[in-house]
Order: C-alpha cells, then sequence, then structure tokens
C-alpha cells in the first residue's frame, strides 16, 4: 500500500536537519515564524486583543446609552465608536480568532507537521497587525480629537462613506485591502493544507468535522473577501478619481454599493459561525461520550448553508426598494437555510441524547452555544420575513439577532475551543473552579446584555443611535449593566489563560485530557511537539 | 534527477513575508496619504507630503522582498530539497489564488451589469422607478453605452473592432504561444521553449502598448475619462485592472525567460513556469470577457 | 456606617429608580399593531413567526433539558452507541421545510399588499437631508397645483439633550457646550424627548397617502412604526409607499429616521398629524395661503434694506435652528469635520465667498439657496459675519436680502 511506501521511504532519506531544529531564539521566532503553532498562538491572541480593544468601544457606546440625553460623548464620535466596535470584533477577533484555531488543530487533526505553506502563512498572520495599524492610528487620533475614525458603520455604505466619509476612510480603505489579502492567503493554506497533507487513509469523510467546516470557510473566504477588496476600490476611485459607481448622477447608484458589500457580506457571516459548528462538534461528542450523531449530514449542512449563503444577500437590503420578485427571492432563500442549520441544530441534540454527559468548562460553553446560537438563528429567521423585516430592519432587534449569533455564537465557541484545546497547547490544565465562574458569569450577564435588545428594537429602538425616546430608558439602563458585567467577566478568562500560558499554573495534561475525546490530535503528547507529525501517521 | 524526500518537509523560517507586510503597510499609508493630497477632490484637507516618500518607499520594499522571498524559493528548488508534496502545495495554492482574482474581476463585472441591466434603465423610468425618472432626472435618456449621464456630461463610446479587436488577437495568440513553449517545456526542447516564450512577450508587450495607444486616444480625442460617468467607470476600472495584470503576468514570463536562459526549469520540476502560464491564460480569458461585454456588446 | 459594597449597591438601586422616574412611557415589549390595517397584517406576522419559533425551541430545548438533566455520567448513564439514522434525520429536515412553508404563505401575501402604490388621494415627496425631512405637497385628489412645501427638523431644545459630563465637555476633549450648567440643574426630558418637531407632516385620514422618498445627500430612512412603513431615501433615486389612516384613528404618529445618515443620525424624528379630511382641507388652504404670503414677503424682501439690529435678531433665531447642529450654538464647530464659524476664514472673508457657500454648500456642508428665503438667509450671513467677537475684513458686516438673491 502507498501509506508502507511513504513510511519506508521517510525512513530511507531522513532530512535530518530541517526536522531537529526547534524554535528560533527570542523575537526572531514569532518575528519569523513558520511553525503553525506559533502562528496559531499569535492568531489566538491577536484575536483576544482586539477583543479587548472592540470590547473597550462597546463600553463606551453602552455608557452613553445608559441614560437618554448625550451622556459622555459627541454624536459623531459615538458613531466612529460603533463603526470601529463592529470593524474591530468581526474583523480584528472573531476572524483571526477562527484562523487560530484553525492554524493550531488543522495539521494535528489531519496528521501534518504544519501548515501546507508556512511562510505565507507567517505573512497572513503579519499582515494583520500592519492593517490593524491603520484603523488604530485613526481610533487614536479620534480619542485625541485630532481627526475623525471611520464614522459610517462597519457596512460604510455609500455615499456617507464617499462623499461624506472623513479623511480616515483613504486609511481604512487601504486596512480593508490588507485585511483580505491576509484572509485570502490563509483560506489558500488551509485548503491546500486538507487537501495535500493528510495523513494516509484520512479520507474526506474520515476528516472532523472543524476540519470539513473550516474547509468550506475558505472557500467561502476565497469567493468573496475579493469581492470586499472591489467594493473598497470602487468606493476609493469614487472619492478621488471621479468615478461614479454609487452616484446616480453619473449613472451609478448608491444601491449598487449595497450589493457588493453584502454579496461578501452575508457569506462573511457565515465564515464566523461555520468554524464555530465544527468546534462545537468537536466537543460535545467529547463529553456526552457518544459519536456525532449524523456526521455525513453535517457535512452536507455546511456545505448546503454555504452554497445558499451566495444567495441570500439581500435580505439586508429589504428596505431599499427592490422590485417585489426580488425581496421575495429573497425571503424565500434566506428561510432556506434554517432548514440546514436546523439538521446541525437536531444532530447537536441527538449526540447529547442518551450520552454520558459531564460538564467541564468546554462543554458548558458549547451548550450554552447550542441554546443561544439557536435564539439567534430564531431571530435570523423573524427578519428574513420581508414584510416584518421592514419593521425591524434598523432597529435594536437586529443588534440583538447578530450579538445572539455572533457573541454567544462564533465568540463562545471560540472560548469553548480555547478550554478544550488549552491543555493540548500548553500541557496544563486551567483552573476548573474559574472557570466554571467565567462561565457561569458570563452566561448570566450576556443574557441580561442582549435579551432586552429585542424588546427596545421591537418597541421602535432605531440602531446606531446616540440618544434614544424616553420609552426606551429602562432596558438600555438594564443592557448597559449587563454589558459592564460580561466585559468584567472577560477579566476571569484572561487570568486563566494567563495562568496557564505564563505563570506555568496547573496541572499537568495527559495526551488524551479528555476522557471522550477522540481524533488524531489526542494521539499526540500534550503539550503537542514542535512540528506536529514529522513522519505521517497512519489513519485506518 | 536527484532523489526528492518523500517525508514530510517543512521549509524554514525565513525574514521575507514579515518585511513585506511591513512593507505592504508602508505602501497602504504611503498611498493613502498621497491620494488625499492630489484628490482635487477638495474631500480632505491633507496635505499628505509624507506619502510622496511613503509610497515609493514601500514600493521598494515590495519589489525588495519579492525579489528575496522568491531568490529563497528558487534555490531551494534547484537544490532539489523541495518535496514533491509541497510543489503539488505549491500548485493548489496558485490555482486557488487565481480564483480569488477571478472574484476580484467578478466584483467589477458585477457592478457592469447591475448598472446597465438595472441601474441606468430605473434612471430611465423603467419598472417601478417611473417617479425617479419624471421627479429627479426628467431629461435622461437610459442607454449604453451612456454616452450622456443623468447629470449631462457627455462622452463617446469606445468602439470594439479597431485597437481592441486588435489586443484580442495580440493576447489570444499570445496563449497559443505560451502552449506551445509548455509543451516544448515538457518535451525538453529548449530551443523552441526560448522562442515561443520570447514571442508571447513580445505579444504581451504589444498589447501593453496599444493599450496606453487606446487610453491616451480615450483622454485626448473622446472626452472618454474616468470622470466620464458610469460608463468611463466601468470602462477604465475593468480594462485598467486589467492591463494591471497583464503587466504582472509579463513581468512574470520575463522572468520565467530569463530562467529558461540561464537553464532553470526542467521537464519535471517546473512550477514557476506552469503558475505564471496559469496566470497568463486567466488573464486572457478575462480579456475574452472584457472584449464582448465591454467593448462589443 | 454601612460598607463600600452595601453603599454601592444603594447607589446602583438609586440610579434604577430615578432612571424609572424619567422614564414616563410604559415598558413596552413587543412590536406595535398599529393603527392601519397593513400595519395591523405586519403585526400579526410577527406574533405568528414568534410562536413558531417559541414552539420549535420548546421542543429542542426541551429534548436538550431532559438529555442533560438524565443523561448524565454522575447520574450513572452509560452512553448510547447510535450514531445516524436516515429516517431521523430526513423527518428533520423535511419537517422544518414545510413550517418554513406556511410561514411563507402569509408573509408574500402581505408583502404584496404593502407594494401596490396605486389609487392614492395625495402624493407627497419628502426628501431627506443631513438631518432634517422636506415635504412637498405634489397631487391632491388630481390637484397638482398645490405649491406646498417645508422642512420638518427636531424641536426639542438643546439644554434637553446635553446631560452634565458630556456638556461640560469633557469627554472627549473639546469645550463646554452652551448647555453646560454649573449648577447641575439640568432640566427635565418632556414626554416626547427627541419625538418631537417644528412642523408635523399633516396627512388626512381614511384615505390612500403615497410618498415619494428621495435623498439630497447620504441614505436616511423613513420610518412611521404605527403605519408599518419603512423605506430607505436614496440619493438620485425614488421610492415608493403608501399609508392609510382610518377615518376613526386620527391623531400624532411619531417616527425616526432609521438608516445611519452621519452625526445626527439619531436627532431627526418624523412626526405625522392625521386630521379627518375636513380638517385636512382646511388645513391645507390656509398653509397653502401663509406659503404665498411667504413667497411674497421674499420675493419683496429683496427690495428692502433692513436694519442690522433687525437682521441680526432673526439671525440668531435661524441659525441655531438650521446651523447649529454642525457649527455649534457657541460657533467652535465639531473640528475637524465642521469648521468653527468664530474666527473663520470664510465667515470673516470676502461677503461674496461667505454668501456662496451657505447658497450652494461644499462636500458635507449642505446647499441653503433653495432651502430658505433670501431674507432669512441674510439675516444667518449677518449674525455670523458678526457673533462670537467676528470682525469681517472687507467691512462688509450686513448682508442685504438682495446681496443674497443675486
Ligand atoms: C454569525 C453570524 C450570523 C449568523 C449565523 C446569522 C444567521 C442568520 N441571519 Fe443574520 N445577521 C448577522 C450575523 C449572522 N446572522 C449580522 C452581523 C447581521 C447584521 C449586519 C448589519 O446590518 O450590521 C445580520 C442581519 C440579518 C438580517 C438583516 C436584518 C436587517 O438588517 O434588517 C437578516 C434578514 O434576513 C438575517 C437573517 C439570518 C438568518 C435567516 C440566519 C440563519 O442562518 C439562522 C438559521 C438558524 C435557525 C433558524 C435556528 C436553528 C434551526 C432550527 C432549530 C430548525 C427549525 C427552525 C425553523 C423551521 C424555524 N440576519
Ligand atoms: C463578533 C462581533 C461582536 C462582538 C463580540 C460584540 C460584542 C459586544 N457588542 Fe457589538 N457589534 C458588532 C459585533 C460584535 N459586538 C457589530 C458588527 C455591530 C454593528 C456595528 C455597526 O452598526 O456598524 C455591533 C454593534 C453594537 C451595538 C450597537 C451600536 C449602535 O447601533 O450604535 C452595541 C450596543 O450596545 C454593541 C454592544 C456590544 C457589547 C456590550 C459587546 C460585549 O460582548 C463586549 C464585551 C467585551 C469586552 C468588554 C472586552 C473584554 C474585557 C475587558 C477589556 C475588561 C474590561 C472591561 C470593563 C472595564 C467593563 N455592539
Ligand atoms: C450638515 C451639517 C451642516 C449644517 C447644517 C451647516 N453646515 Fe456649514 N459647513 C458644514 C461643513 C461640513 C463645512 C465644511 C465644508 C468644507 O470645507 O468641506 C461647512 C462650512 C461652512 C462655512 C465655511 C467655513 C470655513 O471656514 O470653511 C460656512 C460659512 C458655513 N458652513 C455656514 C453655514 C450656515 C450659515 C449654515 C446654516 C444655514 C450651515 N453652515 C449649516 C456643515 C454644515
Ligand atoms: Cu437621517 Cu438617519
Ligand atoms: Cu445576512
Amino acid at each position: 500500500m502507498s501509506e508502507h511506501t511513504l513510511d519506508h521511504h521517510a525512513h530511507d532519506h531522513h532530512d535530518d536537519h530541517e526536522h531537529h531544529h526547534g524554535p528560533a531564539k527570542g523575537i526572531k521566532r514569532w518575528l519569523f515564524a513558520t511553525n503553525h503553532k506559533d502562528i496559531g498562538a499569535m492568531y489566538l491572541w491577536f484575536s483576544f486583543t482586539m477583543f479587548m480593544l472592540g470590547g473597550f468601544m462597546a463600553m463606551i457606546i453602552r455608557a452613553e446609552l445608559m441614560y437618554p440625553g448625550l451622556q459622555l460623548v459627541d454624536p459623531n464620535f459615538f458613531n466612529q465608536m460603533t463603526t470601529t466596535h463592529g470593524l474591530i470584533m468581526v474583523f480584528g477577533a472573531v476572524m483571526p480568532g477562527f484562523v487560530g484555531l484553525a492554524n493550531y488543530m488543522v495539521p494535528m487533526m489531519l496528521g501534518a507537521p504544519d501548515m501546507a505553506l508556512p511562510r505565507l502563512n507567517n505573512w497572513s498572520f503579519w499582515l494583520l497587525p500592519f492593517a490593524f495599524s491603520l484603523l488604530i492610528i485613526a481610533i487614536i487620533k479620534a480619542f485625541l480629537g485630532i481627526a475623525d475614525a471611520p464614522n459610517f458603520g462597519w457596512t460604510f455604505y455609500a455615499p456617507l462613506s464617499t462623499k461624506y466619509g472623513p479623511e480616515s476612510t483613504d486609511f481604512f480603505i487601504f486596512s480593508v485591502h490588507m485585511m483580505g489579502i491576509s484572509s485570502i492567503m490563509g483560506a489558500v493554506n488551509v485548503i491546500v493544507t486538507i487537501f495535500n497533507l493528510r495523513a494516509p487513509g484520512m479520507t474526506l469523510m474520515k476528516m472532523p468535522l472543524f476540519v470539513w467546516t473550516w474547509l468550506i470557510t475558505a472557500f467561502l473566504l476565497i469567493a468573496v473577501m475579493p469581492v470586499l477588496a472591489g467594493a473598497v476600490t470602487m468606493m476609493l476611485t469614487d472619492r478621488h478619481f471621479g468615478t461614479s459607481f454609487f452616484d446616480a448622477a453619473g449613472g451609478g447608484d448608491p444601491v449598487l454599493f449595497q450589493h457588493v458589500f453584502w454579496f461578501f457580506g452575508h457569506p462573511e457571516v457565515y465564515i464566523m459561525i461555520l468554524p464555530a459548528f465544527g468546534v462545537v462538534s468537536a466537543i460535545i461528542p467529547t463529553f456526552a461520550r457518544k459519536p456525532l450523531f449524523g456526521y455525513a449530514s453535517m457535512v452536507y449542512a455546511t456545505a448546503s448553508i454555504a452554497f445558499l449563503s451566495f444567495v441570500v444577500w439581500a435580505h439586508h437590503m429589504f428596505t431599499v426598494g427592490l422590485p417585489l420578485a426580488g425581496n421575495l427571492f429573497y425571503m424565500y432563500m434566506t428561510m432556506l437555510i434554517a432548514v440546514p442549520t436546523g439538521v446541525k441544530v437536531f444532530n447537536w441534540v441527538a449526540t447529547m441524547w442518551r450520552g454520558s454527559m459531564t460538564f467541564e468548562v468546554p462543554m458548558l460553553f458549547a451548550i450554552a452555544f447550542v441554546i443561544l446560537f439557536t435564539i439567534g438563528g430564531f431571530s435570523g429567521l423573524m427578519l428574513a420575513i420581508t414584510p416584518v423585516d421592514q419593521q425591524y430592519h434598523d432597529t435594536y432587534f437586529v443588534v440583538a439577532h447578530f450579538h445572539y449569533v455572533l457573541v454567544t455564537g462564533a465568540v463562545f465557541s471560540i472560548i469553548a475551543g480555547v478550554y478544550y484545546w488549552l491543555p493540548k497547547w500548553t500541557g496544563r490544565m486551567y483552573s476548573e473552579f474559574w472557570g466554571k465562574i467565567h462561565f457561569w458569569s458570563s452566561l448570566l450577564s450576556v443574557n441580561l446584555l442582549f435579551f432586552p435588545m429585542h424588546f427596545v428594537g421591537l418597541a421602535g429602538m432605531p440602531r446606531r443611535y446616540s440618544d434614544y425616546a424616553l420609552q426606551f430608558a429602562d432596558f438600555n439602563w438594564w443592557i448597559s449593566i449587563g454589558g459592564f458585567w460580561f466585559g468584567l467577566s472577560q477579566l476571569i478568562l484572561l487570568k486563566i489563560l494567563i495562568d496557564v500560558c505564563f505563570r506555568k499554573k496547573g496541572a499537568q495534561a495527559t495526551s488524551e485530557v479528555w476522557e471522550g475525546a477522540e481524533g488524531l490530535e489526542w494521539t499526540l503528547p500534550s503539550p503537542a511537539p514542535y512540528h506536529s507529525f514529522t513522519t505521517p501517521p497512519l489513519v485506518k | 534527477m536527484a532523489q526528492k524526500p518523500t517525508q514530510y518537509y517543512v521549509p524554514d523560517q525565513s525574514p521575507w513575508p514579515v518585511i513585506t507586510a511591513l512593507s505592504l503597510f508602508i505602501v497602504a499609508y504611503g498611498a493613502a496619504s498621497f491620494i488625499q493630497q492630489n484628490s482635487g477632490s477638495g474631500l480632505v484637507a491633507n496635505d499628505g507630503s509624507s506619502g510622496k516618500i511613503l509610497l515609493p518607499l514601500g514600493l521598494l520594499g515590495i519589489l525588495a522582498m519579492m525579489f528575496f522571498w522568491f531568490r529563497d524559493t528558487i534555490k531551494e528548488s534547484l537544490a532539489h530539497k523541495n518535496s514533491s508534496q509541497l510543489d503539488v502545495s505549491y500548485r493548489m495554492g496558485m490555482m486557488w489564488f487565481i480564483f480569488s482574482e477571478v472574484m476580484f474581476f467578478g466584483a467589477f463585472f458585477g457592478a457592469l451589469f447591475y448598472v446597465r441591466l438595472l441601474a441606468i434603465p430605473w434612471l430611465g423610468g423603467a419598472g417601478e422607478e417611473a417617479m425617479t425618472h419624471e421627479l429627479l432626472w426628467p431629461n435622461f435618456q437610459a442607454m449604453w453605452p451612456l454616452t450622456v449621464t443623468p447629470d449631462g456630461s457627455t462622452t463617446e463610446a469606445m468602439p470594439a473592432w479597431g485597437l481592441p479587436f486588435l489586443n484580442t488577437v495580440l493576447l489570444v495568440s499570445s496563449s497559443v504561444t505560451l502552449t506551445i513553449a509548455h509543451h516544448a517545456l515538457l518535451a525538453g526542447n529548449r530551443a523552441k521553449l526560448q522562442i515561443n516564450l520570447f514571442i508571447t512577450l513580445l505579444l504581451g508587450f504589444a498589447f501593453l502598448f496599444f493599450q496606453v495607444e487606446e487610453y491616451m486616444h480615450a483622454y485626448q480625442e473622446m472626452g472618454l475619462t474616468l470622470d466620464a460617468g458610469i460608463y468611463g467607470s466601468t470602462f477604465f476600472m475593468l480594462t485598467g485592472f486589467h492591463g494591471m495584470h497583464v503587466t504582472i503576468g509579463a513581468t512574470m514570463l520575463t522572468i520565467m525567460f530569463i530562467r529558461t536562459l540561464k537553464g532553470h526549469l526542467t521537464p519535471d520540476n517546473h512550477f514557476a513556469f506552469e503558475a505564471a502560464a496559469w496566470y497568463w491564460h486567466f488573464v486572457d480569458v478575462v480579456w475574452l470577457f472584457l472584449f464582448i461585454c465591454v467593448y462589443w456588446l | 456606617m454601612q460598607s463600600l459594597p452595601k453603599r454601592c449597591l444603594w447607589a446602583g438601586l438609586g440610579a434604577v429608580v430615578i432612571s424609572s422616574n424619567s422614564a414616563l412611557a410604559a415598558w413596552q415589549l413587543d412590536m406595535t399593531p398599529g393603527v392601519t390595517s397593513i400595519s395591523e397584517q405586519v403585526f400579526n406576522l410577527h406574533r405568528t413567526m414568534l410562536w413558531w419559533c417559541v414552539a420549535i425551541g420548546i421542543v429542542v430545548f426541551g429534548a436538550m433539558f431532559y438529555s442533560m438533566l438524565k443523561h448524565r455520567k454522575s447520574k450513572g448513564h452509560k452512553a448510547a452507541h447510535f450514531h445516524e439514522s436516515t429516517t431521523v434525520e430526513i423527518f428533520w429536515t423535511v419537517a422544518p421545510f414545510f413550517i418554513l412553508i406556511l410561514m411563507a404563505i402569509p408573509a408574500t401575501r402581505v408583502l404584496i399588499a404593502m407594494s401596490d402604490t396605486s389609487d392614492s388621494a395625495l402624493t407627497i415627496k419628502i426628501t431627506g437631508s443631513q438631518w432634517k425631512w422636506h415635504y412637498q405637497y405634489l397631487d391632491y385628489q388630481g390637484n397638482t397645483d398645490i405649491n406646498l412645501d417645508y422642512y420638518s427638523v427636531l424641536n426639542t431644545p438643546r439644554e434637553q439633550i446635553d446631560r452634565p459630563v458630556r456638556a461640560a465637555g469633557l469627554f472627549p476633549k473639546g469645550a463646554a457646550k452652551d448647555s453646560y450648567r454649573p449648577d447641575g440643574n439640568y432640566p427635565e426630558q418632556g414626554e416626547n424627548y427627541n419625538l418631537e418637531v417644528d412642523h408635523p407632516l399633516v396627512i388626512p385620514t381614511g384615505k390612500k397617502v403615497r410618498f415619494l422618498i428621495t435623498s439630497d445627500d447620504v441614505i436616511h430612512a423613513w420610518w412611521v412604526p404605527d403605519f408599518a412603513i419603512k423605506k430607505d431615501a436614496i440619493p438620485g433615486f425614488i421610492n415608493e409607499l403608501w399609508a392609510n389612516v382610518p377615518e376613526d384613528k386620527p391623531g400624532i404618529y411619531r417616527g425616526q429616521c432609521a438608516e445611519l445618515c452621519g452625526k445626527d443620525h439619531a436627532f431627526m424624528p418624523i412626526v405625522v398629524d392625521a386630521r379627518p379630511q375636513a380638517e385636512f382641507e382646511k388645513w391645507l388652504a390656509s398653509a397653502q395661503e401663509a406659503q404665498k404670503q411667504a413667497d411674497i414677503a421674499a420675493a419683496s424682501s429683496v427690495d428692502k434694506t433692513f436694519s442690522k439690529d433687525e437682521l441680526m435678531a432673526e439671525g440668531e433665531k435661524a441659525y441655531l435652528a438650521r446651523c447649529a447642529a454642525c457649527h455649534q450654538a457657541n460657533g467652535q464647530g465639531l473640528p475637524p469635520t465642521f469648521p468653527a464659524l468664530a474666527g473663520s476664514a470664510i465667515a470673516t472673508g470676502a461677503a461674496a465667498d461667505h454668501i456662496a457657500i451657505v447658497k450652494n454648500g461644499k462636500n458635507a456642508m449642505p446647499a441653503f439657496g433653495a432651502v430658505l428665503p433670501p431674507k432669512e438667509l441674510a439675516a444667518i450671513i449677518t449674525y455670523e459675519r458678526n457673533a462670537w467677537g467676528n470682525k469681517p475684513a472687507d467691512g462688509v458686516d450686513v448682508v442685504q436680502p438682495r446681496d443674497v438673491a443675486k
């Protein structure tokens, strides 16, 4: 068999110098990193930093909205906070968080030594801090009152972002270009690793679901990030070179911008949730001590969601005045997404069903994910109904929807994944006690934070408002309290991570770590060796 | 041929990626400042003089990094350090990268179709937009190419059967010669490879020359400019980005040509050539779409 | 003595009570059923969707919680080993599909009803701009010669909006606002705080009213929840929507701008005053008459010369209403986007340039030439050239309507 020959050759032509060196010393290890674990760790820390920064902006938003009237900041500054909060959380916290998990786990799960294109991998990562510097410089200037940061919402609709955008818009545009390159290169790397570096015997339908979801996510990334690059390029030329893409006077249309943006933007939200599905599909079977229910249908469901995500984008534009037929088409397509997503939810429940469950921290976050994401999905389905969406649209009901899918969805799954794999990465168990406190504190506060947003939204509070009418006052106060509480709760996570990663606290972890865990990554010692698999393992 | 290692191969660390990222940052910062300084639009009050220095500096950095990075890769390839598995990785990587480029053009083609099929008819009162026409743009006539914009500025349409057609012929033939070169490479016929590669390059540069010619004509005689309404916008953005890609492709082929002269690229180790060739064919196909959708129909 | 945590707790609770007091309106948890037949249909659709979701949620979460309670290791439950079942999987793919069809049918019906703008009795063009609404009456029962249009802007007093920290200019760093009150006595926010305008849109009840929506600058959205209508105002395009307020439901209906449109997005509310037809017609006639008088006055003002004091007085009022949103009452603006007019090169430079920018606008500065009558423009410009210590370099400190009308 071919595995056999491979193995055989490996010993014959052992090219030793490549494999026996460890990491370079000092700062060079990180700057020049080609190791998937080093790069994964950098991605994850970058993500956490951005989460704190984006969270800081959310805290300003919540402080301003605690009471009616303008409390703290100028409305223009408020808009800058909303915009940069959205941008930083989406592009800085959630996406790099998942790329970090992919970097760390995909090679290990496939029995590979590393990512397929390690230098490209380094480039993908290092583009990010530079890309965000362009944005962060603008934010710092905004805090100092020197210049305006982007203030047109994370969706940067033209013409607010073109003819009316502040100076920093151009820096923002190039920043998006760089993030795009980073994402595309990262995605290329993931795809190539999966197609080319699977251990012998690891057929596609044997891959862990996390790998599958990332494969499909990577495909989405390559398909839509260039379109976003196109959108910002058109913005740039409209701003400075006299083109009229988004200007009716020259024959263009401001709504064209929204089409191009959402052609990217809708798949983008699945980019932020499909890997989450993968993480949860890894965790639930482990702690239910029962194999994942309906593996094959999970794969097909993921692919269907990805496919459908390309034909629903205009559900963000139900009020722009699309022709009736368009509104109907996008409504039906959007509703359809509930079917494959439902399959996933039901499969998770069926996996837990008649299992032998324990509730360690990763499992707690995974279960919270299933419930709260589903709640977010339900409100998504309500939003899909065009005539009612015209009422929901641009209110806090939408804000509630996407924070449920993003915070208690994407972010909770990243946190779950970090707890789940942390012992594998560091070789040490985190403190279960502090982990549980972190979980319960987050769970209670996050619902206090986001659930009442449904109410104020339905009652008619528009989003991106720096001030509101009096009937929304009470709920907003509670929402802000929930926000501060949830923010503070994340300090517990920070403490746990510092304890395990830097203060070297915690018990030594076994290679299997969790009783019910299955998969190649658990055959490696904890912490996993620098080059995960130097020779391909055999998968039966 | 030297034996290629079949065990997993992991390339060395390299300083170039992070410096490339830094250079790109400098380019981005410089370009943003530079554009603001030069945009007569008065949108911003940034004198952006730093852009004048930073932009070229960053571009230079990127060129240097590409040189070093590729040099290292070529060295490793020549030293037969790369496993055949890595070769496959490179190929797949290039293919998916080209796919991302396709999607980038897709955004602009999408914009073109949208304005042609929807926005302009609407401005002219089609569909449910009768009031748009009546109240906002009563004098506007929907048409394509859009030679009179809603706000009344005028331009001329670029005819398809002059230079653009010549360019189509040039580019299609260059794809043919490149394929001949590729087969020659596989067959180990180096002379044939070099001649055909050279012809490909000539055709490619001729294309670029005529495109510049066409642009000058458009700007100087036809009033067809970037700010001549949506027709000019889509025309220049699509053909311009295409031209940029032809330039990149031609540069890649030039490097391949130099490498064949140096004796690099063998029948079983020529990923770089194939990557460049795929890129060239991609650029060619994009042009065919351009010719049909932008010039002809 | 109370411990510190306890005191914090009391302070917190106190804050809740205070905030509850300021909320005069009752808590509202759900969407409003509104007053029109469309809004009622929309509301019912919303409720249907909600109950479907709740029902599915109960089933799914019920199964989960049952499993979490019963199938736990600590209870000694042993794991089963099944991991697929084609029957079950087909069932839960197909069942949601049918539920979706049940949801889609009424949704389609309502959507089609909403998009029919034909046979309206009154047509009003609504133009959004930063941050005001412009209403133009185009057609009332076949009469297209109405000649009535006016602007509608927020008129909640500034003092109710700026609260202590911000009014003091503490964060982000900046000058204190005019509404800063060192004594801490900030006025109560009124019942319709942030939802009140100077000139509401007046429409008749019992008639289908068609709205044509567009914008002069960025995208806005015109939204009145009680009519269940919300549409974006897109520059260069016109969107249509309609409402028919039943005869037994005259009243004041409030809405807000729903698409991010820049700084004062939160401060461009909508007020619709729906009156019985007879009253509406009475109002229409008087408004037309008033507009005619104003036009005559504007035309004749060009021939008159006004005293500086008169212009300054009118100018100050108009400035506060029209310009202070961006340039601030104290003329300091909100740099870097909104320039200060106090000491500005244009406001103290050649009068012609000053007039030009106010009439024609520039970038984010709206054009006021067609918005305000010449006398008001002259008054504002005169005011700007003399207020906040400004001294025109060209000595032209008084601008007359005729200068502006040129
Ligand atoms: C991770 C991110 C994420 C995810 C996964 C989703 C998932 C979904 N979203 Fe969401 N969405 C966002 C992020 C996300 N969204 C963001 C960020 C915005 C706002 C952007 C902005 O304007 O700033 C937004 C906005 C948004 C809108 C526009 C609202 C508006 O502005 O007016 C709509 C409208 O259709 C929508 C719909 C949906 C639907 C139908 C799903 C579906 O995928 C949900 C499917 C899941 C379920 C339905 C639950 C589980 C299913 C079952 C248990 C099966 C049985 C159920 C039934 C048959 C009902 N979303
Ligand atoms: C993944 C994405 C993501 C995440 C994680 C979050 C997290 C949070 N978001 Fe998010 N939000 C978006 C994506 C996200 N958001 C998007 C896309 C928008 C739309 C933007 C737009 O309209 O353009 C938006 C808009 C948005 C709004 C509406 C703004 C408006 O319309 O004007 C609000 C308002 O409350 C809000 C609040 C919060 C809060 C309180 C959190 C919290 O969960 C954050 C908690 C985290 C921390 C606080 C940081 C970590 C902790 C510390 C650093 C410790 C210190 C803490 C304290 C001192 C308290 N967000
Ligand atoms: C929507 C916000 C907005 C409103 C309302 C507004 N302006 Fe402006 N104004 C601006 C902006 C932005 C500029 C800067 C334009 C530029 O130079 O790009 C400006 C510039 C000016 C200038 C030139 C100042 C200088 O030194 O460059 C004058 C004078 C002026 N406005 C007067 C007025 C008057 C008078 C009114 C009311 C009738 C008014 N503005 C209302 C936004 C506004
Ligand atoms: Cu106008 Cu928001
Ligand atoms: Cu979407």
